[in-house]
């Protein structure tokens, strides 16, 4: 039997989980103090995940940058893939939250959003 | 001059959750002044995810938080002025405040509600030697550069200061393309949260370096490296553990300072250990109708938890402007003691608290498997296990007013004791 000692990002209480392991089996999960961290930590054993964020270009919008991210989780193993294929991007104004940015992004399945808006400058401003 | 019932500085996440607090609550003439030239203030270079979980049950990024907040402010129809600096704000309630577009005014509140939110500790607190290279940012400033401006501030990179804006920095850098050498703290804990030293820097290979401090930096023009020590107990470097690193930016992640110059200009009184206006239960200053709230009360680590704070002071100033706010009887001050450095608030009506009057705190060192304890009048009313406890992370406790109803041995105000301590 394997332990794995976590500390579970689900939320900023950061409680210390212990995983035990039989080979790729997850036995027990103990010291999270909600069932997030149970579903956290069942995962992040077998198959972590992270939310990425990162900014890209606008044109023509009251801001320069638009921030964005990825609408899931995607595999922890797939984040430099996915800054890559932020590289370079550039989006129109106006742009709304939520808005797609990339869909499916690093053959994740998850789009690229964006989480803020950003109004266009027409003559009115 | 213009009056209105309540003036709020500051258009952050606190001045929002205020205003839509003291509307929500009736009030009608309220102004929210805001410097910079969007409402929203640090969360909106927080581009990162994170926030919420409490307020909205929901993980979303600074700017989507934010935007949350800003809904409600336009949907509610509260006025905002953009592009405001408020200059001056006199013992009186008088603002004297100035744009490009209105030049310099004033205008007369009835209530107050300061929420200015605080600013970095910078490279000349820390007295660290060497030249004045280029390459040198507090955490929040790359933060700007690279998520507002479009900036890589370098290439090769070490950070001093463990903070939360350090660690979500240190991600954010590598994520771009930037090689974080090493993340140093002088303290032997990090001073961030613990989910940001997992996805921030173990994620990442970046070695976080307990009681380390940077003692030299290289480099006239533009920094070209760092020299890093261990220290001692006493925070001095330990001759011998020198080690050099190679570099061309050193960011600054080593504390939040609650911009209060307003306040104390205006005669707040200030708290030695917060550097925020010292605030009763309601959050009201030693200033009548003067109300504080978020990061110009005291550094948070959440958000969420200022929105809450602020909403607080929010609908206590519309109280006060209504008339309708009890008038103080006793009030009884918070001791804090054995490894509790302060609390907000520090003083309580049990009057005028509220039900479960939440009272926050920092300890002053990491303790394990203690115990959050609070005594009135002697008499044990809070134990609460902790397995570990750190100044990087606010803790809370949470008074009941029922307890205050009967005090034992009531009398008088002063004679009253409530202590909030850490047993180990």
């Amino acid at each position: 039997m394997e332990r794995k000692e976590l500390i579970c990002i689900g939320c900023p209480m950061g409680c210390p989980v212990t995983v035990e392991m039989n080979g790729e089996n997850v036995v027990s999960v103990t010291g999270n103090t909600c069932p997030r961290g149970e579903r956290y930590a069942r995962k992040e054993v077998t198959d972590p995940t992270r939310i990425v964020t990162s900014t890209v270009k606008v044109r023509g919008g009251a801001e320069l940058l638009v921030p964005v991210k990825t609408k899931e989780d995607i595999p922890k193993g797939k984040i430099f893939e996915c800054m890559k294929a932020l590289t370079g991007v550039e989006v129109s104004a106006p742009i709304g939250i939520g808005d797609v940015i990339i869909s499916d992004v690093a053959g994740t399945g998850v789009d690229i959003v964006a989480t803020k808006e950003v109004r266009s400058v027409g003559k009115a401003d | 001059m213009k009056t209105y019932d309540i003036v709020i500085i500051g258009g952050g996440p606190a001045g929002l959750a205020a205003a839509v607090s003291a509307r929500k609550q009736g009030e009608e003439s309220i102004v929210i002044l805001e410097r910079d030239k969007e409402l929203g203030g640090i969360l909106n270079q927080c581009i990162h995810n994170g926030f919420g979980l409490h307020t909205f049950q929901e993980e979303l990024t600074g700017p989507e938080y934010a935007a949350r907040f800003m809904k409600q402010v336009e949907e509610l129809g509260i006025e905002y002025r953009l592009n405001t600096m408020v200059v001056e704000i006199s013992s009186d309630k008088v603002v004297t405040a100035m744009s490009r577009r209105d030049g310099m005014y004033q205008i007369r509140a009835k209530a107050l509600i300061l929420a200015m939110g605080c600013r970095e500790r910078a490279r000349g607190a820390l007295n660290i030697p060497g030249y004045r290279p280029a390459g040198i940012y507090s955490a929040g400033t790359a933060q700007r550069l690279v998520n507002k401006e479009g900036f890589m501030p370098g290439r090769k990179v070490v950070i001093l200061g463990s903070g939360d804006i350090g660690l979500i920095m240190a991600r954010r850098m590598t994520l771009e393309g930037a090689e974080v050498k090493v993340v140093a703290e002088l303290m032997p804990y990090s001073g961030g949260l613990k989910r940001n030293i997992v996805q921030c820097l173990d994620d990442y290979d970046i070695p976080l370096k307990l009681s380390h401090t940077v003692i030299d930096i290289k480099g006239k023009e533009r920094v070209e490296g760092i020299v890093l020590a261990e220290v001692d107990e006493t925070n001095r470097p330990i001759p011998g553990t020198e080690e050099f690193y190679e570099c061309d930016t050193l960011l600054l992640s080593v504390g939040l300072i609650p911009e209060n110059e307003l306040s104390a200009q205006m005669g707040i009184a200030l708290s030695n250990v917060t550097s925020g206006p010292v605030v009763d239960e309601s959050l009201e200053t030693n200033l009548d109708g003067v109300f504080a709230c978020g990061n110009v009360l005291h550094v948070h680590d959440l958000v969420d938890f200022v929105s809450e704070e602020a909403a607080t002071a929010g609908k206590n100033a519309a109280c006060y402007v209504k008339n309708e706010r009890m008038k103080s009887g006793i009030s009884i001050p918070i001791k804090a003691e054995n490894g509790v450095r302060y609390t907000v608030p520090s003083r309580i009506d049990p009057e005028r608290m509220e039900e479960k009057q939440i009272v926050r705190f920092r300890v002053g060192k990491v303790y394990k498997n203690c115990r959050i304890c609070a005594f009135l009048d002697g008499e044990q009313i809070i134990s609460r296990k902790r397995p570990v406890v750190a100044p990087g992370e606010m803790e809370q406790v949470i008074l009941k007013k029922e307890w205050f109803e009967q005090p034992p041995e009531c009398t008088d105000g002063s004679g009253h004791e409530l202590i909030i301590r850490i047993e180990e």
